[in-house]
């Protein structure tokens, strides 16, 4: 395998709340392909969202973070400032849930894009803002031109995040993190941002990291998928894989609580339980309780992750390495 | 918007009617003005002379629509103590007010604003509880007793600074002091709070992510955005500015428009009381629409409904 782009290795993350030290991170491995489409998929609060704010150094003070991630030579945990401003926007881009309130409200959709073209490629405000003009119109928004006087509350949460995403395009970068971008939006919409991510991806060699809950979603836009729980990747694997041979439990689950688009029609079963908070896991594993093959065993220490093929990994005790 | 500002202009009308009528019968209501100025032992035909003369005699309603008709034409009355009219007595007044007001207006904002917006910018920091500190302490603490504490230091002790008075400069020093500690103070938590509530808003981190420097994201991200509720706030100032300094200049002894208020209604001078009283509601309703009108203009969101 070539060099990954980025390589996050054992990745903590501890959140200092003023009374007690939470971790919400236990040791996070995940590399990235240049070009790859990699989804993170598991329930709220598995650390999805918190392990690329890491990686980005935008948790702020209250953030202890550990480990590594490694980036064009660099070690991006502990990095000056500087560094990570030189990263953030114009090598790795982020967009977010909640696009209409990830702008800025007091200023016009151009003036938001010509600050990210000024800082990223060194334009001048008029060359700036014809650039935003048509960098919205590659983002699918009628009118661009006109749209670009309007303020972000003028515009639909579809057309925002159609800004945002041309706002991370604005830097040329070589890896857009777009965490839940259709979450809050409704369904046809939701199917419009993704295939505008995919046409991007087709003409460019830009990698993404497409976070979201949906495994269905995660299935049908990336080539690869890491399934997080309570602050672990608990398998890591090609989508092909993770549905002919899912070695979690926890990722049967998730697999179990998808609608089929094809086939016989079946209830669909979701997990019981909920995701344990951070200050509370149990012994052991943390899917223990509410995992199907649950035994004793599971209690006695957190399983490591196991290399079963090429390419696919799990944390489950029950995960036998296939690879010599 | 022309609706919006005649339907606002005409509410300010009908608070300012309100507070002058208010004003008119508490003032009736509360004792007898002829007893209060003539001496206590003039004879009871000149005491019935005096009434009869300022129209006491008559009913109340009609001394009242008397004063609204002459009120209209711009004639608020005379006083009844040195038969001036009372809008020359009030206005005589205005810069003297002024002259404490003014500039701790100034004092409050060139304090308030930058400590507020420091501590936020180090939230749970020893310069943040500092600030909350004396922040609590400013507003808590009436003006009458921060008045007497100045005194106390700076002319009894230190004898620095005359504590009453207003041959000179000096003597305005410790009214404006008195006056915009409590209000910086006021305007210090409030900038902080507006400041730490535009720090938590996705926005914030958007712009951190797109590559920003900390120093941009918080002087083009955050400041335009915490300005909106903090100018609000700095608008509703503005109002106070003839009104505010009652009790600090009644407790310097400057002569404003608070201490000859304090003085008029002791005396029950009626006009001069309802003609302060008119200033005051006009200045805050006034302050008001400004506010209003500015908001609207600072506040992209104000301007434009969704599409
Ligand atoms: N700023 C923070 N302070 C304390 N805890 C946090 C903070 N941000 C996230 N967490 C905790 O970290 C865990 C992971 O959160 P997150 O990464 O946002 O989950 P998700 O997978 O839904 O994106 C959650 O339990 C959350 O409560
Ligand atoms: S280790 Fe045990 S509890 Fe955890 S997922 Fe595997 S079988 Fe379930
Ligand atoms: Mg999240």
């Amino acid at each position: 395998m070539t060099e990954p782009l980025i390589d996050i290795r054992n990745l903590t993350v501890d959140f200092d709340t003023g009374h007690r030290v939470v971790r919400a991170l236990h040791g996070i491995d995940l590399a990235i392909q240049s070009g790859e489409a990699v989804g993170l998929v598991g329930e709220s609060g598995s650390g999805k969202s918190v392990t690329w704010l890491a990686a980005l150094g935008l948790l702020g003070g209250r953030a202890r973070i550990g480990g590594e991630v490694r980036f064009e030579g660099h070690n991006l945990v502990g990095a000056p400032a500087s560094e990570l401003e030189a990263v953030r926007g114009a090598r790795i881009a982020m967009i977010f849930q909640d696009p209409s309130s990830s702008l800025n409200p007091v200023y016009r959709i151009g003036q938001q894009l010509a600050e990210a073209l000024q800082l990223h490629r060194g334009m001048t405000s008029g060359a700036a803002l014809a650039e935003a003009g048509r960098l919205l119109d590659r983002v699918g928004i009628a009118d661009a031109m006109r749209r670009l006087r309007d303020y972000p509350h003028e515009l639909s949460g579809g057309m925002n995040q159609r800004v945002m995403i041309a706002m991370a395009l604005a830097g040329q970068p070589q890896i857009l993190i777009a965490d839940e971008p259709t979450t809050a939006l409704d369904a046809t919409i939701q199917a419009q941002i993704l295939e505008l991510l995919q046409e991007i991806r087709r003409d460019s060699s830009m990698a993404l990291v497409l976070i979201s809950h949906d495994l269905g979603v995660v299935a049908e836009n990336t080539d690869r998928v890491c399934v997080m729980y309570a602050g672990r990747i608990v398998e890591d694997a090609p989508i092909a894989t993770i549905f002919e041979a899912p070695a979690h439990p926890y990722t049967s689950g998730l697999l179990a609580a998808l609608p089929e688009l094809e086939g016989p029609r079946r209830p669909l079963v979701a997990i019981p339980g909920v995701v344990p908070e951070p200050w509370n896991l149990p012994p052991g594993c943390s899917f223990a309780p509410r995992c199907t093959e649950f035994e004793a065993a599971c209690e006695a220490a957190v399983p490591p992750a196991v290399e079963l093929a090429r390419g696919h990994r799990a944390a489950c005790i029950h995960a036998r390495s296939g690879v010599a | 918007m022309m609706r919006y500002l005649a339907g606002r202009l005409l509410r300010a009308l009908l608070t300012i009617f309100l507070v002058v009528t208010f004003a008119f019968f508490v003032l009736r209501l509360s004792g007898d003005p002829a007893l209060l100025i003539m001496s206590v032992d003039a004879p009871p035909e000149s005491v019935e002379a005096f009434r009869i003369s300022w129209g006491l005699d008559r009913p109340v309603w009609v001394q009242y629509l008397r004063y609204i008709v002459h009120a209209l034409t711009g004639d608020l009355g005379n006083s009844m103590r040195d038969g001036r009219p009372a809008l020359q007595l009030v206005l005589e007044r205005v810069p003297a007010t002024l002259a404490i007001t003014i500039p701790a207006f100034l004092l409050k904002i060139a304090i308030g604003v930058p400590a507020g917006i420091y501590a936020a910018l180090h939230r749970n920091s020893l310069a943040d509880r500092m600030t909350m500190l004396f922040s609590v302490a400013g507003f808590t603490m009436p003006s009458f007793v921060l008045a007497l504490l100045l005194v106390l230091v700076f002319s009894v002790q230190l004898g620095w600074l005359p504590s009453s008075g207003s041959e000179g400069m000096a003597n305005a020093i410790l009214p404006i002091v008195t006056l915009g500690a409590a209000g910086a103070a006021i305007l210090a938590r409030f900038t902080r709070s507006a400041m730490l509530e535009v720090l938590g808003q996705p926005y914030i981190r958007a712009a951190s992510a797109k590559g920003l420097t900390w120093r941009r994201v918080v002087t083009e991200h955050a400041l335009p955005n915490a300005a909106i509720p903090t100018t609000t706030i700095i608008g509703f100032m503005v109002g106070t500015l003839i009104a505010g300094a009652v009790v600090v200049e009644s407790v310097f002894a400057w002569p404003g428009i608070g201490r000859l208020l304090v003085i008029s209604v002791a005396n029950r001078d009626l006009a001069v009381v309802q003609t302060i009283l008119l200033f005051v509601a006009a200045t805050m309703v006034t302050a008001n629409i400004i506010v209003d009108l500015v908001y609207g203009w600072i506040d992209p969101r104000m301007r434009t409904s969704p599409r």
